[in-house]
């Protein structure tokens, strides 16, 4: 998908550069760019290694754990097709608090590791089961509490306040989430009915 | 009256978000370190290690970088851009989307680090603190890489059929979109 979206971009941008005359100056704005872009990993690479190193630390110091005992009692209450005791839901927990805490890195190999356990679960193995499409709804519609990257991505642009959209990436991401939660107890609700 | 205290109390939640936006950074970076000494953490050697990963995911995602920002340069310094936001703008118009941040709207359930190229190039174009720069960040901020994630996390158990999970992820982005706008309007307008 991205191949085509790739070179739908350069395709339509040049004819259209044909068409309007301006080839010479699509020509240097591309070139501009690929300048620019090693000019921004430069900055770029300073603010996220800040921002990694402290989340290192906050990795370390158990801040992940710490959530995923909050977190717990709501697991149930998501996943009604899941036994509380089993191993997945330790996966899970700590996959929503590494994605919540904006550890990306963290998040992706406790996703997995998940994934297994719920798969162990599925009575069909190459069917998604419920419990797997409430796990990647919340995993596609995931909210985080520190947009990091974004931060850095503002900071890198030589932004007068980077972290000016903590509140307004909040709010959205907890509308998102909540729509993400009820479609897929929706879809669920009426895939039951059909069966 | 009633008008006026809601009034009041959303003025106050938002002082309270915006209060949160610039503590959130000097609050961690003090707070994070505290809290792992006291737990036992070697906090410095943790940090350089951690900083390690950020420097190599940087150098990772140049490669997306640069062939992303080149395209869109080609697609907006050709005209294209602005023939496909006066074709789209029966749609975007009424939703008061501008039409400016639609590659992102495409690119980012497919690819993150190409959607953190968009925002980039977004950012440099019309500033980090202008609307357009506020909003790319938000909206970058409170959606997924839908698509990534269920190949990912799907193929790893061996699942073919997905059932209605695409379809929820991709309406969780879409309600990411409309709310990221919404808040965008109430705070930087």
């Amino acid at each position: 998908m991205m191949n085509k979206i790739w070179l739908a971009l350069l395709l339509i941008g040049f004819g259209a550069a044909a068409l309007t005359g301006k080839v010479e100056a699509t020509t240097s704005g591309a070139l501009d760019a690929a300048k620019a872009a090693i000019e921004l990993t430069l900055t770029l690479a300073g603010v996220m290694a800040l921002w990694m190193g402290i989340m290192k630390i906050a990795e370390q110091s158990g801040l992940m754990e710490g959530l995923a005992r909050l977190l717990r009692p709501v697991i149930g209450f998501l996943f009604p097709t899941v036994p509380p005791d089993h191993p997945a839901v330790g996966a899970i927990v700590m996959n929503l608090s590494a994605n919540i805490l904006g550890l990306g890195a963290a998040a992706t190999p406790l996703g997995l590791k998940a994934m297994e356990g719920l798969q162990e679960l599925n009575p069909e193995k190459d069917e998604a089961s419920e419990a797997m499409c409430t796990f990647l709804a919340l995993n596609t519609s995931s909210f985080t509490l520190i947009p990091g990257t974004v931060i850095a991505l503002r900071a890198a642009a030589g932004s007068q306040s980077p972290s000016s959209i903590v509140g307004a990436t909040l709010v959205a991401s907890v509308g998102a989430f909540g729509v993400g939660i009820t479609v897929d107890w929706l879809f669920r609700r009426m895939a039951r009915l059909r069966r | 009256m009633i008008l006026f205290t809601l009034g009041a109390v959303a003025t106050d939640a938002g002082g309270l978000l915006q209060t949160l936006s610039v503590w959130a950074i000097p609050a961690m970076l003090a707070a994070i370190p505290l809290w792992g000494a006291i737990r036992g953490v070697k906090v410095y050697e943790t940090f350089i290690e951690g900083a390690e990963e950020g420097l190599q995911l940087a150098i990772k995602i140049l490669p997306f970088l640069i062939g992303m920002m080149v395209a869109l340069a080609v697609f907006r310094e050709g005209g294209a851009m602005e023939v496909a936001a006066r074709l789209l703008s029966p749609v975007t118009k009424p939703l008061g989307f501008p039409p400016e941040i639609l590659p992102l709207i495409i690119v980012r359930p497919l690819s993150g680090a190409g959607a953190m190229a968009v925002v980039t190039d977004l950012l440099k174009l019309h500033g980090p603190d202008s609307f357009l720069g506020h909003l790319a960040s938000v909206l970058m901020g409170s959606t997924d890489t839908t698509f990534y994630v269920l190949t990912v996390y799907f193929g790893a158990v061996g699942i073919r059929r997905t059932r209605y999970a695409a379809s929820v992820g991709l309406i969780a982005d879409a309600a990411g979109f409309v709310f990221g706008l919404l808040a965008c309007n109430w705070f930087f307008r």
